[in-house]
C-alpha cells in the first residue's frame, strides 16, 4: 500500500458523492448546501450534521484564507458516508500549510485581549477523528473523520 | 445582513434575520452592527434564535462586536441554537458573554 493511502488519496473508498467548487467563502455556503441536501445525508442526525457542517466549513474557509490567499482555486471534497458517519477528503492546490504540517489548535487565550480569530484549528481538532493532513506533489490532502459524538454522561 | 433593532426602554433588541452567520457574512454582520448600535442604549442584546449556523468566522464576528461595544456597554446574547450554542462552549466564549436562553421572556425586568 502506497504511503500516500492514509485517509485521503487516489484510492479513497467507495466515494459517495464529490463536489468541487471555487474556493470562495460564497461558493463553500453553496457547496455546503448542497451536500446537505443529498441522499446519503439526510438521515443524519441534526447535531451531527451541525457538527459535520461546522467543521467542513472550517476546513474549507482555511484553504480560501490561507491557502489560496495569493489568488483563486478551487476545492474537491469527497465524502463517504457508513454507519458511524461520515469520512472527509478535501484536496486543494493551494500554498502548503506552515511547516507542511496541521496547526496546533489551540484554544487562543482570553486574559490580555479577547481573541477575534484563531478558533478554526480548535474547532477542527475538537470534532474530527483521524486527521491527517499529507502535502503530496502540489496537493494538500485533508482527511478525517466526522461520527456521532459520545455522550458525555 | 438582515439585522432589525428594537428598542424597550434603555434595552436594544437586535434580530438577527438570518440563519447563518458564517465566513461569507462576518463583514457585513459586524458592520451592520456598528451601525445599528450606534444609537446609545445601556443594554443591546443580539438576538440568535433564528441563526441555525455560526463558524468561527462568526464567532470572531460577534466577539469584535462586543469588544466595539465595551467598555461603557455590554453585547448579551439570546436564542442559541443548538449548533451555535456548541461553538460558544467549546471555545468557551460562553463564559465571556451574558446569554440568555430566550428574548424577550423574562429579559426586560431582569437587571
Amino acid at each position: 500500500m502506497p504511503a500516500d493511502n492514509i485517509g485521503c488519496s487516489s484510492t479513497f473508498p467507495a466515494i459517495d458523492l464529490r463536489i468541487d467548487s471555487p474556493a470562495d467563502t460564497v461558493a463553500v455556503r453553496h457547496l455546503l448546501d448542497t451536500l446537505f441536501q443529498a441522499d446519503i445525508m439526510q438521515d443524519l442526525p441534526d447535531d451531527q450534521r451541525g457538527t459535520a457542517e461546522l467543521v467542513l466549513a472550517e476546513v474549507m474557509n482555511n484553504i480560501v484564507e490561507h491557502a489560496y490567499s495569493n489568488g483563486p482555486g478551487s476545492i474537491d471534497l469527497r465524502v463517504m458516508r457508513d454507519l458511524a458517519g461520515l469520512e472527509c477528503c478535501i484536496i486543494d492546490q493551494g500554498r502548503p500549510m506552515p511547516g507542511r504540517a496541521l496547526p496546533s489548535g489551540h484554544l487562543p487565550g482570553t486574559e490580555e485581549e479577547l481573541p477575534e480569530g484563531g478558533f478554526g484549528w480548535f474547532l477542527i481538532r475538537s470534532l474530527t477523528r483521524d486527521l491527517h493532513y499529507q502535502r503530496n506533489g502540489s496537493d494538500n490532502r485533508l482527511s478525517f473523520r466526522l461520527d456521532a459524538e459520545q455522550s458525555p454522561h | 445582513m438582515n439585522l432589525l433593532a428594537e428598542y424597550s426602554g434603555d434595552l436594544l433588541i437586535i434580530r438577527a434575520l438570518e440563519n447563518r452567520i458564517d465566513a461569507a457574512g462576518a463583514i457585513s454582520f459586524k458592520e451592520r452592527m456598528r451601525e445599528l448600535t450606534d444609537t446609545p442604549s445601556q443594554r443591546v442584546v443580539l438576538d440568535l434564535s433564528q441563526v441555525v449556523f455560526l463558524d468561527s468566522s462568526g464567532l470572531g464576528a460577534v466577539v469584535a462586536v462586543l469588544k466595539l461595544l465595551a467598555p461603557d456597554r455590554k453585547l448579551e446574547l439570546a436564542g442559541l441554537t443548538p449548533t451555535v450554542e456548541k461553538v460558544f462552549r467549546l471555545t468557551r466564549m460562553d463564559t465571556i458573554f451574558t446569554i440568555h436562553p430566550s428574548v424577550p421572556a423574562g429579559l426586560r425586568d431582569a437587571s
